[in-house]
């Protein structure tokens, strides 16, 4: 088997017995990359002598028995994550030029163990998209095709680029940041795994903020058990987050071989909408057999207020977004457009420095904030929220588990979706819910769609039971045994 | 009490209400590690988070929070066990994040009260409306370029109690007996050091303006007013202008001003134009303030002795009238030293000498009573000289003057100068003999009945006796000289 | 409430962000699509219920008051698009 075609698992024994090193590891994914990122445009910037230096760091720490438990592992990392001296533009012109001067907290953890980082990929514009289509450096191409079809499809949204390199084979894991599924929507449409864990598990120290109250850092990954193994490098408290849990980090790798016997399984009944496509409700029902058969009990449970999901999530992510974005304002860092008089600066420097979905959030932010109109939209959105978090805890007095599809189609065309805002915003449908509660949720692949294309089932679970939910994905990778890969992955097509 | 504006029209009311920022007392800033140091270099006490830089998130500093406690202890207020922080959204240079973080909807302190005292010593309670803990922004300097601003954000993220008071005050006088109470209390505390040079304490002062019996009028906000006499100056300003405005026919119209102390006049502020839609939001990135009640209780039995429970007991304990207790309490230091000076002393005497000579012999000198030349225990020592009747009340105001001058003991000096007070009848017999004996007119006219020609001879016999006779036996002498 | 033309203006200044005139109609549109489809919660009965703020269900923990940072100032002014010395430097502002 080739380097690149490895899974974390298997390269991380592969470096401790010495049968490759993490030059040659590294290297080999620094090549992927030279081929196939002029196709893909999953990275934004690529930092191969950076890379080359820790994996030759990881070789002395692994031959003097001192390697951490990623080292020498090649990541990708969303360009979202601070990351000192190396540029980090959240996919924005406004910050085309920015150079943190100091580390995330969830990339210092992933550094401290050793791992290597091979680049910055590319998402949706300060994380907002399904696409990755707002990237001010171009959209990402998903990875696969449909069969027979050579049109472009995008990666989902928005850690789209971070989806695409591992699904290419450009890196055995990434990380993610999910608001509202920007994790596990693009690892459904790329065929891969992504973990949103539950809200304060992982710290937003150094993540550019989009909507505070939803962002989350998540690993992504080729299989459950990789994913748990990134987690648990990427996971913990951190005094700098006053929004970080104080609570110990469990062994998630352990979690995913504890099987499914026993745990009650929530199949939500809101879910199963008019207008599911048959190929989805066909998955789901494959994934319900698959977690009866392993011994698991199938329960029907009602989340009553699914249907306002959505639209509360875009009330309060643009809201929180909004101020967030205050501070590219031209004056400390990023971009700046002169103007006669401060205001002018201000002006023109947000008008050239956010491309158009960022602004339209800021709009309707702004818009629901202020005077007059908080009480009808803000406040009474978050009262909403509260309505949809209590559903999630009397759904969970009757189950462990929540099973629901990922995503409501497979990846879609370039050019899809395009006129409408709210079409693209409803591919978020399935996954904005549990994000809105703060719950651990994650996409498997599972399936493909009559067109070949990759789809994944979401598990969610109960607050900070982050091991619940790999049992049951694990369960159902074991099961499903998705093997597809995609049309455009290193090794086999350029 | 009832201060009036005269106009075109008759007289006018003020109403006036005062929103303090107090620069929090804490080594750090309430939500980043950096300094809050005053005068350092632009720029050096700043964080990430200060800066607001992407991905930088606050945390609370617990001593912030624990002033903001003491301040409502000491404010007789209600503490809110769970408050909350909210976002303060507007633009401004040196604004970092675009946003204040500070506390709206629900602040940490409710209501409490603050008792000022008139000019005439009749006091009266002015209502605090809350009392909650936000950020302070930058420093934009407008004069270092022709076409630029400078920012420095040295004071970005320093923490501040903001203290709003009821609209109760009805005159200059009372918001500057308001304000210098409210400083007093929160030195007192320990929890403002209440220096409006260096912008430690600074006024917002909302102001309006109505006829006797009426419902209150548009207010105006002034902004940042620095110091208590321009508090007072910018209230009268403002009013008149409001005044003027409603008497030709015209209509205040509600909004944030500014006062140019060197014009003595307010104008409206420029940039404040749509500051009014802030669209305040609780902080996602900040959770519930939660306190816990045993913390408060310890705080609270941890606060020091109030400027209004001490004038109390001054004036129980040491009979001070109501006045010099106001004195000696505005100031701890004062208060304190007049405590070691009156502690086994007689409180009125000790009084006396710390307002009067002491205070005096400061003020000459330019020093405060924290680097006073004279100790309470050398000053305690020279009541003591004064009591025992080693000298006299005379030569104690040239010792004090002595013991300012150089910081000697007052027994050295006394016994350095020999001016220890003579009891000596004998030596008092004849300088009286000697006096009279070289003024035989003068004796002629007291005894023809010019009495007050008494205090010539007493006058005469001190000099003779180079100050040091003792009064009362040079008095007795005399008289009976004289009968 | 749809908004009109002066409103996404208002809107539009208040975030700080120039539009041309020519972009009004379109996100005139746009917003108020997205501010339609919202308003289906007006829906809900929200009668009694308390607002979530966050989804981290904890109270706020304080940290000791220590100078742990500062003292930065080149790192501070490394990105800066216009500085003097150590500060930074924006368009002449007017009170
Ligand atoms: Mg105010
Ligand atoms: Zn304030």
């Amino acid at each position: 088997m080739s380097l690149i075609d490895l899974t974390l698992a298997q390269a991380r024994a592969g470096l401790r017995a010495k049968t490759f090193s993490a030059r040659d590891l590294t290297a080999a994914h620094l090549e992927a990359i030279t081929a196939l990122n002029p196709t893909l445009n999953a990275f934004i910037t690529v930092t191969p002598e950076i890379a080359l230096a820790e994996a030759e760091a990881a070789d002395r720490a692994l031959a003097a028995g001192t390697a951490g438990p990623l080292a020498g592992i090649p990541l990708a990392i969303k360009d979202l994550f601070c990351t000192e001296g190396v540029r980090t533009t959240a996919a924005s012109l406004m910050l085309e030029t920015f150079v943190p001067p100091y580390e995330s907290t969830v990339t210092a953890k992933l550094r401290d163990a050793g791992a290597v980082f091979v680049g910055k990929t590319n998402l949706d514009e300060f994380a907002m998209g399904s696409s990755n289509l707002t990237s001010a450096y171009g959209a990402v191409t998903n990875p696969w095709r449909r069969a027979g079809d050579d049109t472009p499809l995008v990666p989902g949204g928005s850690s789209g680029g971070s989806a695409a390199a591992v699904a290419a084979r450009l890196a055995l894991g990434a990380t993610g940041t999910d608001t509202g599924g920007s994790i596990r929507q693009p690892a459904s449409f790329c065929g891969i795994v992504g973990m949103k864990p539950s809200y304060g598990r992982c710290s937003r120290y150094g993540i550019i903020a989009f909507a505070s109250s939803l962002d989350q850092a998540g690993p992504m990954a080729r299989t459950v058990e990789d994913c748990a193994i990134l987690l648990g490098a990427m996971a913990g408290f951190d005094p700098k987050d006053s929004t970080s849990a104080d609570i110990p980090v469990p062994d998630f790798q352990a979690a995913c071989t504890r099987g499914v016997k026993g745990l009650r399984i929530g199949v939500p009944r809101e879910y199963a909408a008019p207008g599911m496509p048959d190929e989805i409700a066909a998955l789901w029902h494959l994934g319900r057999d698959i977690l009866r058969a392993a011994g698991a009990e199938i329960i029907d449970i009602s989340l009553p207020h699914t249907e306002y999901a959505l639209p509360t999530y875009y009330i309060v992510a643009p809201a929180e977004a909004s101020s967030n974005l205050a501070r590219y304002d031209g004056v400390r860092f990023g971009r700046r457009e002169d103007g006669a008089d401060l205001i002018e600066m201000y002006e023109r420097t947000r008008a050239k420095g956010f491309g158009d979905e960022v602004k339209r959030r800021i709009l309707i932010g702004t818009y629901v904030l202020s005077a007059g109109y908080y009480d009808a939209y803000y406040l009474r959105a978050q009262k909403v929220r509260s309505l949809i978090l209590g559903d999630f805890t009397t759904a969970f007095a009757r189950c462990d588990a929540i099973l629901t599809p990922t995503a409501p189609s497979a990846a879609f065309a370039q050019g899809e979706k395009m006129d409408d805002p709210i079409k693209m915003y409803l591919n978020d449908i399935y996954t904005v819910p549990a994000s809105l509660a703060g719950l651990p949720a994650m996409s498997v692949p599972v399936g493909q769609s009559q067109e070949g294309l990759p789809l994944g089932l979401q598990m969610i679970g109960r607050p900070f039971d982050e091991e619940t939910v790999f049992a049951v994905a694990a369960e159902i990778e074991r099961a499903a045994g998705f093997s597809a890969r995609p049309a455009i992955r290193a090794g086999v097509s350029a | 009490m009832s201060y009036t504006i005269e106009g075109k029209t008759g007289p006018w009311e003020l109403v006036i209400g005062l929103e303090v920022h107090a620069q929090v007392i804490s080594r750090a800033k309430l939500f980043s590690g950096a300094a809050t140091v005053f005068g350092a270099a632009p720029n050096h006490q700043v964080s990430f988070v200060d800066a607001a830089f992407p991905g930088m998130l606050p945390v609370i500093n617990r001593e912030c929070v624990a002033q903001a406690i003491r301040t409502g202890l000491g404010l007789d207020a209600e503490i809110h066990l769970e408050s909350r922080f909210d976002r303060k959204n507007y633009f401004y240079a040196d604004l970092p994040a675009g946003y204040q973080i500070s506390q709206y909807q629900h602040p940490i302190v409710g209501r409490g009260v603050i008792e000022i005292e008139g000019a005439d010593g009749t006091t009266r309670t002015i209502g605090i409306t809350r009392l909650h803990l936000e950020q302070d922004a930058g420093k934009s300097l407008h004069d270092q370029h022709p076409a630029k601003t400078y920012i420095d954000l040295n004071r970005a993220g320093v923490a501040l109690m903001e203290i709003v008071s009821e609209p109760d005050l009805r005159s200059p006088e009372e918001a500057g007996a308001y304000l210098r109470k409210l400083r007093t209390i929160l030195r007192y505390l320990g929890t403002c050091d209440g220096n409006m040079d260096e912008g430690s304490m600074r006024a917002d002062v909302n102001v309006s303006v109505r006829k006797a019996g009426e419902a209150f009028r548009t207010r105006c906000e002034v902004k940042n007013v620095n110091s208590v006499r321009f508090v007072m100056q910018a209230i009268e300003a403002e009013a008149k202008r409001q005044i003027a405005v409603w008497e030709e026919g015209g209509v205040v119209s509600q909004e944030t001003r500014l006062f140019e102390p060197g014009r003595g006049i307010t104008r409206s502020m420029r940039s404040k134009e749509d500051a009014h839609d802030y669209r305040y939001f609780p902080d996602p990135d900040l959770l519930p303030l939660i306190l816990d009640p045993a913390w408060i209780e310890t705080l609270r039995a941890d606060l020091p002795e109030l400027p209004d429970a001490k004038k109390r007991r001054f004036m129980a304990e040491y009979g001070l009238p109501a006045y010099d207790a106001g004195v000696l309490v505005a100031e701890q230091a004062s208060a304190a030293y007049f405590e070691a000076v009156a502690r086994g002393r007689d409180g009125k005497f000790a009084a006396n000498w710390v307002i009067g000579d002491l205070f005096a012999a400061l003020n000459r000198t330019g020093r405060s009573i924290e680097t006073s030349p004279v100790s309470p225990a050398d000053l305690g020592a020279l009541l003591d000289l004064i009591t025992d009747g080693t000298i006299n009340g005379r030569i104690a105001k040239d010792v004090f003057e002595e013991m300012v001058a150089s910081g000697e003991a007052p027994g050295a000096i006394v016994t350095r100068k020999n001016l220890r007070q003579v009891t000596d009848t004998g030596a008092i017999e004849q300088a009286v003999a000697d006096v009279l004996a070289a003024n035989p007119d003068k004796v002629a006219e007291y005894k023809a009945g010019k009495d007050k020609l008494f205090g010539f001879f007493v006058g005469q016999v001190m000099k003779a006796m180079a100050g040091k006779g003792n009064p009362a036996l040079v008095n007795d002498v005399l008289r009976r000289h004289l009968a | 409430m749809p908004l009109d033309p002066a409103t996404v203006r208002r809107i539009a200044h208040l975030a700080r962000m120039h539009i041309e005139d020519d972009d009004i109609p379109r996100l005139q549109t746009e917003l108020n699509g997205i501010l339609g489809w919202v308003e289906q919660l007006g829906a809900v009965n929200v009668e009694g219920v308390k607002p979530l703020t966050g989804a981290a269900d904890m109270a706020l923990r304080m940290r000791d008051d220590a100078v742990t940072d500062g003292d930065i100032a080149e790192k501070i002014l490394a990105n800066a698009p216009e500085r003097a010395g150590d500060y930074f430097v924006v368009p002449k502002v007017v009170e």
